[in-house]
């Protein structure tokens, strides 16, 4: 089986995938615009769907069946209820649907918004309960400001269906935490004890607050759901779902190193293991490879201990890896990959253990996602 | 009436660069809302979904930047849809 991965950027779509000994990287599809996401659907058809906007027109969803080669444009787009005065600036995730419900697909917009499809992407519907969810938590006496924006609006991301039940539902939103779905997003709740946030006030009634945190990726394991991980502006946590409290994990990592990051990812088959990025959050949040040393640090105890995966990576190295830009194919042993936002493309076949890079001087990379995989 | 449109908006004129409208509009909301029934998303890529222009669009009545949609227009006017000036 042949890797091939659809490498969002600033500039279009590039498909880069396993040739001979090498890997050989696509002329640019959609070029010009600014992509925030392109997933293959790993159910029947194949077809890429793709989140994009440029800069003049806004957002939209494309797809394509024929690996690029024409596009459709979505009929009706992630569009806010008129009359609401919101209205979506990107549409930054995609998330296929459940196996079993060929044609659905969610997406997660800034400002905070859920779409979900049920036509492979062809129109899209608003979820309103979700919008009225977060208009009540933006209400709250006491929780004014909780759900802020980051530097690229306020983004709903991470949407993750459980392979043993399609209403379950999670989202992440950056910033407010993460919150759960148990009937397919007719009604929702926080899903955040443990979770630190420390560019909140402290918490006045218990140890944490009920939402306001800054998830920036949450991943599940695949065979056993009840397992999440989770990089977060403030750590790294593993949650057990019977348990329902986020451990912060991320503190065994090295104190010089630390457990700041965007993406996170999680072994196919074994839910013990999981890999990070960390990135530099001190003092001014350079959000570049700490010390300049560009690492994967991978988990194989469920975050007692961590160990760094750098051979073939450069010595010195000033990159930021993006949430959507890490990745893992689910090969034996699994395939790992991340994009920088100096537009490289590096890729390890086992695991973690030796890196080779296999795409250069691309836009800044926003997003690198496996064809066939969920995560 | 006559409306023309930069680079940006051509994938959904079929390629056009200008347009003429058998009919003419009273006003700019109206045109937006007529040019998408002859090119369909067309109007979701000038205004958003609450219908206000989008910030990186540019309208032109006679020569001259318009971004009050109830502008009215005469059967003579020429309208400029086109794409502002924007780095990045």
């Amino acid at each position: 089986m042949r890797i091939r991965l659809l490498v969002s950027t600033q500039k279009g779509l590039y498909v880069l995938g396993q040739q001979g000994e090498g890997w050989a990287l696509s002329q640019p599809l959609r070029f010009g615009e600014i992509i925030s996401d392109a997933v293959m659907d790993p159910r029947p058809g194949s077809r890429m769907v793709v989140a994009t906007r440029t800069g003049h027109l806004g957002p939209t969803v494309v797809w394509s069946n024929d690996e690029g080669a024409t596009w459709q444009e979505s009929r009706k787009p992630p569009a806010f209820r008129a009359g609401s005065a919101r209205s979506v600036d990107t549409v930054f995730w995609l998330t296929p649907g459940h196996p079993h419900q060929p044609g659905v697909w969610w997406a997660g917009t800034a400002p905070h918004g859920l779409f979900k499809s049920q036509d492979g992407g062809e129109t899209w519907e608003e979820v309103a309960a979700f919008t009225e969810y977060i208009a009540e938590l933006n209400q709250r006496e006491g929780y004014a400001g909780f759900l802020g924006e980051t530097p690229g609006g306020a983004l709903t991301h991470s949407i993750l269906v459980d392979p043993r039940d399609p209403e379950h539902l999670y989202v992440g939103l950056s910033t407010g935490g993460v919150f759960e779905s148990q009937d397919g997003g007719n009604s929702w709740a926080p899903l955040n004890q443990g979770l630190e946030a420390d560019f909140l006030p402290p918490p006045s009634n218990g140890p944490y607050h009920l939402y306001g945190q800054d998830p920036h990726r949450i991943v599940m394991h695949p065979l056993e759901p009840d397992r999440l991980y989770q990089q977060n502006h403030c750590g790294v946590y593993r949650l057990d779902r019977r348990e329902g409290l986020w451990h912060r994990v991320g503190r065994n990592l090295p104190p010089e190193v630390g457990d700041i990051g965007f993406g996170v990812a999680v072994h196919p088959t074994d839910p013990d293991t999981a890999y990070v990025f960390p990135m530099d959050g001190t003092s001014v949040w350079p959000r570049t490879c700490p010390e300049g040393r560009p690492a994967v640090y991978r988990t194989r105890d469920a975050g007692c201990s961590w160990e760094a995966c750098r051979e073939g990576l450069p010595e010195r190295a000033w990159w930021t890896v993006f949430r959507q830009a890490l990745s893992i194919y689910p090969s034996d042993p699994p395939s790992l990959f991340f994009g920088t936002t100096s537009g490289e493309v590096w890729g390890s076949l086992d695991g973690g253990e030796r890196w080779s890079s296999l795409a250069a001087h691309l836009p800044r990379v926003l997003s690198v996602r496996p064809v066939g995989a969920y995560q | 009436m006559k409306v023309w449109f930069s680079s940006h908006f051509r994938e959904y004129t079929g390629g056009q660069a200008e347009v003429t409208l058998e009919a003419p509009t009273p006003t700019l909301a109206h045109l937006i809302a007529t040019l998408d029934q002859h090119y369909p998303g067309l109007a979701f890529r000038i205004v958003d979904e609450q219908g206000r222009l989008r910030p990186h669009v540019n309208l032109v009545v006679d020569d001259a930047f318009e971004r009050d949609l109830s502008r009215a227009l005469e059967a003579s006017s020429r309208v400029g849809v086109v794409a502002a000036l924007s780095g990045g």
